[in-house]
């Protein structure tokens, strides 16, 4: 069981939670996710490490209410109890090497790609975050954004924040006007994952994606959360969930992330994952 | 007077039409008049055969006296000297390759019950003896098991009872491994794990689940910062084969343990739980393993009006045991052999529609010296589903290999380890699944204990 040390509500479906977590906040690194139970009979969903502390011992989860189960979560409150944490799974995002990134994150997905972004950060890369959100009240850590990045682009769909456009509009702007990336770093909804790539593919950027389909065990237990990349079948949970964006078969992954609409036994049961139904 | 009967006493199961609508367990167990009868068949031989075909060397003959003389509770400590989990045992090993093989009786008719015996004695003391086992005098050392599957709760009860402070590590939520997550409720009752667990527990065994060892922690940590003198790793072969064919990434193609997982582990079956699952109406399981027909049960359970267990080999070359094989088919499960799946097809929503498969036939022997199936040519079988459940096998979980420094592995992943379960790593010892690939849990067991014996040697003269 872990305790729950601080709790703040983010936007109106999105909440932060500081977990105390000693031996995860150990190893924990940007990339990496952990798997949670709420309650004793509770499903096991995947949420990615928003940020860690090694010295204080904690771990932070950023979660969207979109399920049963994140809905349960979301009712905790601080000095409640998680029933189950457990990590670091997954390998860490590749950082090293890397002299200028374009850090490209949407809705909730930024809650991810905020900790690559710092460490990026702290490693001496310049850093161009690009940030988008449905609309104003949906902005989250634009301020940590702001603070671990050389620039920093704020898109909405409906312009109530920043310019109002795709994420991809502002990507594309900054490769237009001559900026030149190592590599583009992108994490949020697979459509807006889809589409960075195929921009990028034609600049000829790499672009690393992260990934997070349906999973059980998050060890490569069951093969619940494998897509195909490149041809080969991949298990997210321990072959990612970082992918190179240019050979993950994206359609196939959005079709399996769909695989239980059809038997959801409540209303949302399932929507269990972190970005599956934010809009970017 | 001993019992010269040919045949085994019967053990009283749900009828197939009942039981293949519910997760409840198919043999409901002796009672003690069937125990002690059938005990009576057993001869007593000097030489005692059986024991031989045991992988953890169970007493048997003297533990079946015990019970033709109505002691249950004296039957039950002399499987206690040998077996931690009894109860499990007695449910899920495959007897008649093993001890059942070697019985005198079995020359001229069937040979003794031993695995309902021993499930008998273990389910009547865990119904009248409500105190657990005592705690013994600690020794003073530390050793970390990997895995709190059949290998590492033999390895942790053994070393346990020789007063050394074991902690078992799981990465899942609750312990007992392929025992909790992979075999069904239906062959094997959770309470009943549950019981074997908190027995393990009662002897100072401490279990810590959610830790990931490879991630949370590594080996090397745990043998220099945390005082652990020796580590088992018993983390069995967890990593799902798929065939690479057309369509497998389709929605409504499992592999088996996603299947076996949310219904076991994630009590899918159960209209409470917040786990969801698919319930086929027409299922392709493909595979003939025990794990094969495991799926293609639960499939039945969850209301599929046709299950198939698609096989490429012919029946007699099943790997499953007769007696699930035998279950199976009383259930209604089609046995489709001699077919082998070439692709998976769709239908517009991306759901499986169909299985297209080869008609094999056999030819010269193989490697496994089972006659080698081989492609009809021009031959196609269609079998109409909305489920494929991918049963062919695992492969240890390289989670371990990719994080421990100098542990040695061979080509499939397995780690490498003599018969007492040493590895290439001082200190490290290894057995189960992660050594042999994916066999039973008795073996496992044998290999738990074995490997506790070596450890024990290993601390004891340092």
């Amino acid at each position: 069981m872990n305790k729950i040390l601080k709790k703040k509500i983010l936007n109106p479906t999105v909440q932060l939670m500081v977990v105390d977590a000693k031996a995860i906040a150990a190893k924990a690194e940007p990339g990496q996710f952990i798997i949670l139970r709420v309650d004793e009979d509770g499903e096991r969903i995947p949420l990615t490490i928003a940020d860690y502390d090694r010295e204080g011992g904690t771990v932070t989860i950023i979660f969207q209410i979109v399920g049963a189960t994140t809905e349960k979560l979301s009712k905790l409150n601080e000095g409640d109890l998680i029933h189950d944490f457990v990590g670091p799974l997954g390998k860490p995002t590749e950082t090293s090497g890397l002299k200028k990134v374009a850090v490209v994150g949407g809705g909730v997905g930024c809650a991810i790609a905020y900790p690559v972004a710092k460490k990026l950060h702290e490693s001496g890369a310049t850093v161009h975050s690009i940030v988008g959100f449905r609309s104003k009240e949906l902005v989250i850590l634009e301020d940590e954004f702001r603070n671990v990045s050389d620039k920093l682009v704020l898109m909405s769909d409906d312009g109530t924040a920043g310019a109002k456009g795709l994420v991809t509009d502002a990507l594309k702007a900054l490769i237009e006007s001559g900026e030149t990336y190592d590599e583009v770093i992108t994490i949020g909804p697979l459509i807006m994952m889809k589409f960075v790539c195929k921009l990028t593919k034609e600049y000829g950027i790499k672009t690393t994606v992260s990934m997070n389909p349906i999973m059980i065990d998050g060890t490569g237990m069951c093969g619940g959360c494998r897509l195909t990349v490149g041809g080969e079948t991949k298990f997210a949970c321990v072959d990612g969930p970082d992918f190179d964006g240019h050979l993950v078969d994206f359609d196939e992954a959005m079709a399996r992330g769909a695989m239980y609409k059809p038997y959801e036994r409540e209303a949302h049961a399932h929507a269990c994952n972190l970005l599956k139904k934010e809009a970017k | 007077m001993a019992n010269m009967s040919l045949k085994k006493n019967e053990m009283p199961s749900q009828e197939p039409n009942v039981r293949n609508k519910n997760f409840d367990e198919v043999a409901l167990g002796y009672t003690p008049e069937m125990a002690i009868d059938e005990a009576k068949r057993c001869l007593n031989c000097k030489n005692k055969p059986c024991v031989s075909g045991c992988p953890v060397r169970i007493d048997i003959p003297e533990f079946i006296k015990c019970v033709a003389n109505c002691d249950f509770e004296e039957a039950y400590a002399v499987l206690s000297r040998s077996t931690s989990l009894p109860a499990v045992c007695g449910r899920v090993c495959p007897q008649e390759s093993q001890c059942e093989s070697k019985c005198v009786r079995g020359i001229k008719g069937e040979p003794v019950a031993i695995g309902r015996l021993e499930r008998f004695v273990a389910d009547y003391h865990n119904a009248n003896c409500k105190t657990l086992p005592e705690k013994p005098k600690a020794n003073g050392h530390k050793v970390a098991v990997i895995g709190s599957g059949p290998a590492g709760l033999a390895c942790a009860g053994e070393l346990a009872k020789k007063g050394y402070a074991v902690t078992v590590f799981e990465a899942l939520h609750v312990a007992g491994g392929v025992l909790v997550y992979g075999i069904p409720e239906f062959r094997l009752p959770k309470a009943i794990v549950k019981r074997e667990i908190d027995g393990l527990k009662a002897l100072g065994v401490e279990i810590s689940t959610n830790t990931v060892i490879g991630k949370t922690f590594s080996i090397d940590e745990l043998m220099s910062e945390q005082g652990f003198e020796a580590v088992f790793i018993g983390s069995g072969a967890g990593l799902p084969r798929f065939m690479n064919i057309p369509g497998e990434n389709l929605k409504g193609v499992y592999s088996a343990n996603e299947f076996l997982t949310r219904i076991n582990l994630m009590k899918a079956y159960r209209e409470d739980s917040s786990t969801p699952i698919q319930k086929p109406k027409s299922a392709a399981i493909v595979g003939g393993g025990n794990v094969a027909m495991d799926a293609a049960r639960c499939a039945k359970r969850l209301g599929a009006e046709n299950v198939y267990i698609v096989y490429r080999r012919s029946e007699e070359e099943l790997p499953a045991r007769a007696e699930e094989v035998e279950h199976a088919k009383e259930e209604g499960i089609i046995f489709r052999t001699l077919t082998n799946p070439r692709e998976i097809i769709g239908n517009e929503n991306g759901f499986v529609s169909k299985l297209i498969c080869s008609e094999m036939e056999l030819g010269e022997p193989d490697a496994s010296g089972r006659r080698k199936p081989i492609e009809k040519v021009g031959s196609t079988v269609e079998i109409e589903c909305d489920c494929v459940i991918m049963s062919i096998g695992t492969s240890p979980n390289p989670l371990i290999k990719s994080t421990t420094n100098g542990l040695e592995t061979e080509r499939h992943g397995c780690i490498v380890a003599d018969e007492n379960g040493k590895t290439s790593i001082d200190g490290v010892y290894a057995g189960g699944d992660a050594v042999t690939g994916a066999a039973t849990v008795i073996l496992a067991m044998g290999a738990g204990k074995n490997a506790a014996k070596a450890i024990d040697e290993y601390i004891m003269s340092k």
